[in-house]
């Protein structure tokens, strides 16, 4: 809401400047976003009549004009601008002046001729973006007046961020309510008195959508003048509120819904046929708008229409065939009240939007049509002459007030202050509420224009604000004190996060959206699309962390990284419930195993480098790692993770038709791993240690190379004698003096009791036992 | 051969001509073993009288510890002296840089939200989650936002079929959680939420958190203090000046935005205030009863507060960044400077 500070102040003129005028508006909750004013500084500028105006004896485009500016001698004035003539009123700079851009205006000599001061454009002077020549001031412009105090440009043009709530402040006369009420300032009532009917003309109305449209005014007036203007003040205060002014009819209207508050609509009477209703659109009806823009309307479209079919599609735009035109004489006024359900949501649906369904959209107080209505009409006759028909009112249904039980000591407790009933009764007063006390339990009224106030925290919230937010105070609160669990076998996200971080991993946070095509290579199985994505490349949500982090590797190798450590924690989307949107986290690592430096040989991360970490990750917990085939991982290096059992993440190398597609040089090794299996963590079990030597055995064995190292470990773990406390591989080895097809596996065996030393016999009792596993399920031999 | 006389200087020229305990222990032995010179003494000493021999012995001993002393002198020096070189030798240039392992680091959002929920936590409050794809009812309707009201478009929404929709906010998260918890509660829901809108000051994602507590006698008043207290220890300034001003959030009444005093040029106007000396900072208020209702709590017995605040603007503000772009770009460079 944008509007000038002089018309407020024309209606309540409290003891404030400008600046603390716009922030005790943005303390009472009307954010003042914008302020600057209606023209930049300048002086010694006045309204000038040129007497005489004679071609420059040296300079064809030039003009030598004599100019009156007050009492004194007329001055001389050499001028370029070809509308300087005889007779014209227009803007003066007097020698000494400053213009806009630092611009002083000085006794001059031009091509010889003396020039003392300068007549000047709305463009010179800065109020208007372009201009033709100079300006052109009305007839009866006081001459030698400021041009300043003339045009009234000692004004600021105040933007206003309200809130949907304060429909009510989306007008001149709303705003002025508002700082009356705050500063208890007397407020000048804008003159609504009725128009006295000198024909008996009028329209039939009907109500055919009782809820949507509760109340229509309609009046008929006859004979305007079609070569009538628009006064310069209406026209001033319009363009200072933002509005052009287009036509005196619709310029009225518009200074109303300005002032006012209320959106009314001006008809053509010559064109309408029959009668006006109010009614829902039928389906298949179309309207063509006076934004040039033809909509077809359905039976959700309240419309104002004749027998002729839709007018205007009501509250929101008017029809272009029953406009008001240059040629109408006679004319159909509208002032009604549309409900907010009926508008609201329907201009976005058109994609329209304009002043009066933003109101409408927000609220319009019901009892505001009849006197805007008188003041409409009043103006109009002022302005365009003609002859007024009765003001008709057609009901649909009458909106009853509302009564809001109000209770000064829930006002207490809920806002934590301690103010008095009575403070609280002249609060409530200054919004012009009634208030009937009934003991403990006020019954109050709220006036029609704050229709906003329907629950006892509404009124709460304006004590609140009459008060002022400032004067509550900030207080250390007090409450019973409740001890918070902490659950030992949840391990938190930051917990991890930190891991993840002190093994070389730098977060990201990406996008929970990708483009269609890397869900598709990267994740496969269903999209969730958006309805109205930003982008294509963020048009369907991620059904997992991988595709970003690839995005992610891609973008820092553009700008010159070489390695790259990345791990992300966040939701996946597998379906729209709770369930299917699984937190989990991943990482990627590319490029050497260490950032480049002097003292070891270095080589590219591998699969076993994240394995490595994914292990580390999740220790003490062991998950077992078996091959598998992911879209977006190499197929001979790529493992799923399962843990008790339960598929919980995959860990692999990118595919390498993913590494030419997205050009990343050499596969990224990546994991994603389910945050249930992330976020858990096994309460210790104390288990007895032995104080006894351990005896180790080395067993070197020879296999085919099908045979995979985890399904040894798995085996022979589930069967291990008790006696050995340890079982694992340390060497690989693969060589020209082994049998083709075959390797050879290195294991070691830790042996312990805990009460007492171990005999060879049981040593070689058990190495034996292992032996057998292997021969047996893995057709092992024992090297020699 | 020399006399017992000369013993103590001969051994001691003995122990300097050499450079190492092996070659010290022959030297030893020369004076100090089974045949050594000083053992031999001892050897004559029973062909004495015993008037003779207790004179000689007391000699011969006062000999033998001068000569273990200059023994043990050399022993020391040398042992010193071998530590010596074996230093010199192995002294590395310790202003070679380390082997490379690297640290990685947080996202600054992270960092950020990782400190608003210390600062909560330290006054009771639990960490709540909930679902990001969530249904009209929960982040609109639940929260006393009906269909089509004027606020609805504040929130410019990604749709999914179906009736879903991103949420746009963390408020959803207050329904679910009082949907299963009954009050008291005191809870901070942090989170990503879409907004349909991307420019310089827009990104389609970003983060908040939502507080809220609701007690019986929670009041605007605690409100106002647990906000002003949160803000001035994120920006770990005391005095840093915060106002209310009433607002409009259909699930809060009253309702109000926070502002503090510009953190950036300390209130005298600047770009990042546009020159007012204040920044929005957060959304606020009391929760509105409907929003009770829809959960089923008793608005008359409970009430309490709700905020949400914007994590990126936080951090922006904290960390000096100037683009909010860069908080999903993940550009290493950007990164790592919040390690």
């Amino acid at each position: 809401m944008q509007f000038s500070e002089a018309w407020l102040r024309s209606l309540v003129n409290p003891d404030l400047d400008t600046r603390q005028l716009g922030h005790l508006l943005t303390m009472a909750g009307l954010e003042v976003e914008a302020m600057e004013p209606a023209a930049p500084p300048f002086d010694a500028v006045v309204v000038a009549e040129i007497l005489t105006a004679e071609r420059h004896p040296d300079a064809d485009r030039l003009q030598v004009c004599t100019v009156r500016v007050g009492e004194g001698e007329p001055l001389r004035i050499v001028c370029g601008a070809p509308n300087a003539r005889a007779g014209l009123k227009t803007a003066c700079a007097q020698v000494g002046a400053v213009l806009p851009g630092d611009f002083r205006i000085k006794q001059a000599k031009v091509r010889g001729v003396e020039s003392s001061g300068m007549l000047c454009s709305a463009k010179e002077l800065g109020i208007a973006e372009a201009a033709e020549g100079i300006m052109e001031l009305p007839a009866d412009a006081p001459v030698g007046d400021s041009l300043r105090d003339y045009l009234g440009l000692d004004d600021q043009l105040i933007t206003l961020k309200l809130t949907p709530n304060r429909g009510d402040c989306l007008s001149v006369q709303g705003i002025a309510r508002e700082v009356a009420a705050i500063t208890g300032t007397l407020r000048q009532a804008v003159p609504c008195d009725p128009v006295a009917a000198d024909i008996d003309d009028s329209f039939p109305v009907a109500i055919t959508a009782p809820e949507a449209c509760p109340r229509y005014h309609g009046r008929v007036i006859r004979g305007i003048d079609p070569k009538a203007h628009t006064p310069d003040w209406m026209v001033r205060r319009l363009e200072r509120s933002g509005m052009r002014p287009i036509h005196p009819v619709v310029d009225v209207t518009n200074y109303v819904l300005l002032e006012l508050g209320q959106p009314m609509h001006a008809f053509d009477l010559a064109k309408l046929c029959g009668s006006v209703q109010a009614r829902m659109a039928r389906a298949g009806e179309t309207l063509a708008l006076l934004n040039e823009q033809s909509i077809e309307l359905d039976a959700q479209s309240l419309v104002i229409a004749d027998d002729g079919g839709p007018l205007a599609l009501a509250g929101i735009m008017g029809g272009v065939a029953s406009s008001v035109t240059e040629s109408t004489l006679d004319i159909f006024l509208e002032a009604a009240h549309f409900s907010p359900a009926a508008i609201a949501g329907r201009a976005r649906a058109f994609g329209l939007g304009s002043d009066s369904s933003h109101r409408f959209e927000r609220g319009v107080d019901p009892e505001l049509p009849a006197r805007a209505m008188e003041r409409a009409s009043r103006l109009i006759l002022d302005i365009c002459g003609g002859k007024a028909g009765p003001s008709r009112e057609t009901v649909g249904k009458p909106i009853p007030p509302a009564v809001i039980v109000f209770r000064p000591a829930r006002a207490r407790r809920l806002l934590g202050i301690d103010l008095g009933d009575e403070t609280m009764r002249a609060l409530l007063a200054r919004l012009g509420l009634a208030i009937e006390t009934e003991g403990e339990t006020w019954r109050v009224s709220a006036p029609s224009h704050r229709f906003d106030l329907r629950h006892e925290v509404d009124l709460i919230e304006e004590v609140a604000r009459l008060h002022g937010y400032d004067a509550i105070p900030a207080a250390a609160p007090r409450a019973a004190a409740y001890m918070r669990p902490a659950g030992e076998s949840i391990r938190s996200v930051s917990e991890v996060k930190n891991t993840m971080t002190s093994m070389g991993y730098q977060e990201v946070i990406t996008y929970s959206f990708i483009s269609e095509s890397m869900q598709e290579d990267l994740v496969g199985g269903e999209q969730i699309a958006l309805l109205n994505p930003i982008a294509s490349q963020m048009a369907v949500m991620r059904g997992s962390l991988l595709p970003g982090l690839v995005q992610t590797l891609r973008h820092n190798l553009n700008h010159g990284q070489e390695r790259l450590r990345i791990f992300e924690v966040g939701r996946c989307f597998t379906g729209m419930d709770m369930d299917s949107q699984p937190m989990r986290l991943a990482g990627l690592a590319y490029g050497p195993t260490l950032a480049e430096q002097w003292g070891e040989k270095t080589r590219p991360a591998d699969f076993f480098d994240l394995k490595g970490d994914v292990e580390a990750l999740l220790s003490p917990r062991k998950p077992g790692f078996t091959a598998e085939t992911h879209p977006a991982l190499h197929p001979g290096q790529c493992a799923r993770l399962s843990l008790d059992g339960q598929p919980v993440g995959w860990l692999g190398a990118l595919h390498p038709t993913l590494v030419r597609e997205y050009d990343l040089g050499r596969a990224p090794i990546l994991f994603e791993i389910d945050w249930r299996a992330v976020g858990g963590r096994n309460l210790p079990r104390f288990k007895s240690i032995s104080r006894l030597p351990a005896v180790r055995r080395d067993l070197a064995v020879l296999v085919d190379e099908a045979v995979r190292v985890g399904e040894i470990q798995e085996r022979i773990s589930a069967n291990l004698p008790d006696l050995v406390t340890d079982f694992r591989l340390f060497d690989v080895y693969r060589g020209q003096e082994l049998e083709p097809g075959k390797k050879s596996l290195a294991f070691s065996m830790l042996l312990q009791h805990t009460e007492k030393t171990l005999t060879e016999t049981e040593i070689e009792a058990a190495v034996t036992s292992v032996l057998a596993l292997l021969s047996e399920h893995f057709a092992a031999r024992l090297r020699t | 051969m020399s006399t017992l006389e000369d013993l103590p200087r001969d051994a001691e020229a003995a122990f300097a001509a050499v450079d190492n305990l092996p070659a010290l222990d022959q030297a030893k032995a020369r004076f100090l073993g089974k045949t050594g010179l000083i053992t031999e003494q001892m050897k004559g000493l029973g062909k004495m009288d015993a008037e003779g021999r207790k004179a000689a012995g007391a000699r011969i001993n006062q000999i033998k510890d001068q000569v273990e002393a200059s023994l043990k002198a050399r022993r020391e020096a040398i042992e010193a002296e071998t530590l010596r070189r074996q230093l010199a030798a192995e002294a590395l240039d310790v202003t070679l840089p380390g082997r490379g392992e690297t640290m990685g680091g947080l996202h600054p959002v992270t960092r950020t939200l990782a400190r608003i929920e210390r600062m909560f936590a330290s006054m009771g409050f639990e960490v709540a989650d909930g679902p990001e794809i969530e249904t009209d009812f929960y982040n609109f309707t639940a929260l006393n936002i009906p269909d089509n009201h004027p606020a609805r478009a504040m929130h410019d929404t990604f749709y999914l079929p179906g009736g879903h929709l991103l949420r746009t906010h963390t408020s959803p998260v207050q329904v679910h959680y009082m949907q299963r918890q009954q009050p008291p509660i005191k809870i901070i829901a942090p989170g990503r939420v879409y907004r349909c809108d991307s420019d310089v000051t827009h990104t389609p994602m970003f983060h908040q958190v939502e507080g809220l507590w609701v007690d019986e006698t929670v009041s605007f008043a605690d409100l106002k203090g647990v906000l002003a207290d949160f803000m001035r220890h994120f920006f770990e300034r005391d005095h840093m000046p915060v106002r209310f001003r009433p607002s409009f959030f259909p699930f809060t009444e009253p309702s109000a935005e926070m502002d503090i005093g510009c953190v950036i040029c300390g209130g005298d106007g600047c770009r990042v205030c546009s020159h007012t000396g204040w920044l929005e900072v957060l959304g606020c208020g009391m929760v509105h009863p409907n929003v009770f209702g829809h959960v089923g709590y008793d608005a008359e017995k409970w009430q309490g507060f709700a905020f949400g605040l914007g994590v990126e603007r936080l951090a922006m503000l904290r960390y000096g960044v100037d683009d909010l772009r860069l908080f999903f770009e993940n550009d290493v460079r950007f990164l790592k400077q919040f390690a």
